[in-house]
């Protein structure tokens, strides 16, 4: 508008340029705050955020088997390691590693094996089953390294779940994962 | 409306023709649009765009009678497109055209865009109306896709997670974008009521950049094989170079529009699932994924670059972001490219008939484009990855190199002066004025121009 009056460069703002920013500023803070609930509302819902932990009964995994449970919408494989797949893993130095962090749920710790299980005293290896590349479920006991193998663009992961070739970024993470008792597993 | 002279339309005074046209000047703008003067010497490789808004137009018919028996959810999507297919009143031929509509369309657009970079139909005056159909192409693409999500197979389950994924590679903001793309913690009912509702809406915005598109088409007018502009300066040059567009371009793209839907119906009635995949006709399941995931063939050059990109390029190992975001980047970039060829290409001749070498480098983009559109397809093992490296290094390369560099070096060959001396040369007309009159109108007699 300030311009249908003549203000040039150089001329003092006037009344009219100061209620010309002013309406034009308050009539892009209406139109922010009337968008922002169309763009909310593509966020989870409640019931879906409702959905935060379940229970698993593992007393049925034997040695080398692996079970697949839904979590969140997500795979999630839970495999009770080998000794073999143990020594492969705990083999590998770590400088080996694409991605050194254990990407466990609390973060901060290095990707060895004994970080990423469960609980170090057992064998029980909890992961997603979501490939971190662009999200496919691999496949278990596959690829180069005897861990997991992404079909969709090639992704190795070793027997830690870790990964080691392909154009996945960093290792499968861990969920927040506790033992409720010997035999339950308690995700979220 | 364009800045090209045309006759203009007069309805009879006190007509009712004239009452509509002194209130609503659409007689005006139909009449500029059916005699739309355009360059008499296009060649077959100009029908495209006739067929591409046929196209649009089945698409959206079929699309919005298939809403009528659609169902969007988790445990009705894939069970109500078998509905369709058996139960619907000739419902299978309708998603069966709608589907192999899509195919057909996309083989349209690439001549159209393929048809566009040969003949140089991006250079000034002509780049927005060359931006504004790269445009279309992207919300084609996303059309198209959404569009693939909605029967709810393992392809299309899939498809959604790989696709939406991608953005989670955006650094910082990534993850938070796919989960409210989602609108879950992952692919789900959530994602697939949205997608319909897009799916929806989209066409409908194509239909728009398409009107856009063609306005700016009536504005600076066509290209031709010539390259060479229609002389504007007077009506009379205009029609020695031009012809209207009804009803001469109009009966042939009408007749490529008739050879086109001749093989768009073999496919519909005889072979209505070879460009699909049989996996999709699994109900999607969140636990499994299918072998080998491949997208619908229109996306294999673009998805051939998305895996090209790995970790151990050294261009990865300089650069300070994963492969993961690289290859998205490299996937989106291919496509954005198109949008930049304008300013790319340094040539000064539009037409490369006229052009000795980057007719070769031209060859080569569309053996790239079919090389990597073959390789999308493999598994992302052996030789496959090198042979999407080195195509997906000669995409960019043509156009980040071989158009500013070519354009540079190259000596073209003589162009004709206009479009009507090309048209005489090559239909043997000379001067006897006699045989100029292939329209039937009252031309002047064909003329070599002064240079």
């Amino acid at each position: 508008m300030a311009h249908t009056h003549g203000t040039t460069d150089g001329e003092e703002p006037d009344r009219r340029d100061i209620l010309f920013l002013a309406t034009g500023a308050v009539g892009a803070v209406g139109v922010a705050a009337s968008v922002w609930p169309l763009i909310d509302q593509m966020n989870p819902s409640a019931a879906e955020r409702a959905l935060s932990s379940i229970s698993v009964d593992v007393s049925g995994v034997e040695v080398g088997q692996q079970i697949t449970v839904t979590f969140l919408k997500s795979p999630v494989f839970i495999r009770r390691l080998t000794e073999a797949e143990i020594t492969a893993a705990n083999e590998t130095p770590l400088s080996d590693l694409k991605d050194q962090s254990a990407q466990t749920a609390a973060g901060g710790a290095d990707a060895s094996l004994e970080n990423r299980l469960a609980d170090p005293s057992r064998d029980f290896l909890v992961m997603n089953g979501v490939c971190t590349h662009l999200g496919c479920v691999p496949v278990g006991e596959a690829g180069d390294f005897g861990g997991w193998f992404c079909p969709c663009h090639g992704s190795h992961y070793d027997t830690a779940g870790r990964i080691r070739k392909g154009p996945a970024p960093t290792n499968l993470p861990i969920p927040r994962v506790t033992f409720t008792d010997e035999d339950t597993i308690r995700l979220g | 409306m364009g800045n090209i002279p045309q006759d203009h339309y007069e309805p009879k005074p006190n007509s009712t023709a004239s009452w509509i046209e002194d209130r609503l000047p659409i007689g005006g703008l139909i009449s500029h649009l059916m005699n739309f003067p355009t360059p008499k010497n296009l060649n077959w490789a100009y029908v495209f765009g006739g067929i591409l808004v046929l196209f649009l137009v089945i698409q959206i018919i079929t699309g919005i009678v298939l809403a009528m028996h659609y169902q969007v959810g988790d445990e009705a999507a894939f069970r109500s497109v078998e509905y369709i297919m058996r139960d619907v009143n000739g419902g299978w031929l309708l998603r069966y055209a709608h589907a192999n509509g899509a195919s057909f369309f996309f083989i349209a657009v690439y001549a159209h865009i393929f048809r566009g970079l040969y003949y140089g139909s991006y250079k000034a005056p002509r780049e927005l109306l060359w931006i504004i159909g790269v445009l279309i192409y992207v919300v084609m693409m996303a059309t198209a896709f959404m569009g693939y999500v909605l029967p709810w197979g393992q392809m299309s389950f899939w498809g959604a997670k790989v696709i939406t994924s991608l953005f989670g590679a955006i650094p910082v903001v990534g993850d938070s974008l796919a989960i409210w793309l989602w609108g879950g913690p992952a692919v789900g009912e959530a994602t697939l009521n949205r997608m319909f509702s897009l799916h929806y809406l989209l066409p409908f915005i194509i239909a728009g950049l398409t009107v856009l598109h063609i306005w700016a088409l009536h504005h600076v007018g066509n290209t031709n094989p010539t390259g060479v502009e229609i002389r504007k300066d007077s009506i009379e040059n205009v029609k020695k170079d031009t012809v209207p567009f009804t009803p001469f371009i109009a009966v042939k793209d009408l007749y490529a529009i008739v050879v086109f839907l001749i093989a768009f119906a073999f496919f519909v009635f005889f072979a209505p699932n070879f460009l699909g995949h049989p996996d999709n006709y699994i109900e999607a399941n969140p636990l499994v994924t299918p072998a080998h995931i491949v997208p619908e063939w229109y996306f294999l050059p673009f998805y051939a670059i998305l895996r090209a990109i790995t970790d151990d390029l050294w261009i990865m190992m300089i650069l300070p972001f994963d492969a993961k975001l690289g290859g998205v980047l490299a996937m989106f970039g291919a496509i954005a490219i198109l949008a930049f060829v304008p300013w790319l290409d340094t040539s000064r001749v539009r037409s490369t008939d006229y052009r000795p070498i980057y007719r070769w480098w031209f060859l080569i983009l569309v053996i790239d484009f079919f090389v990597l559109m073959w390789v999308g397809a493999k598994p992302a093992e052996g030789i496959y990855p090198t042979i999407s490296l080195l195509g997906t290094i000669y995409w960019f390369a043509h156009f980040l190199i071989v158009l500013p560099v070519v354009g540079l070096i190259e000596r073209p060959k003589p162009r004709p002066a206009t479009v009507e001396e090309a048209f005489n040369a090559k239909h043997g007309i000379g001067g006897d004025s006699g045989t100029a009159k292939t329209d039937g109108k009252a031309d002047e007699p064909a003329m070599q121009p002064a240079e």
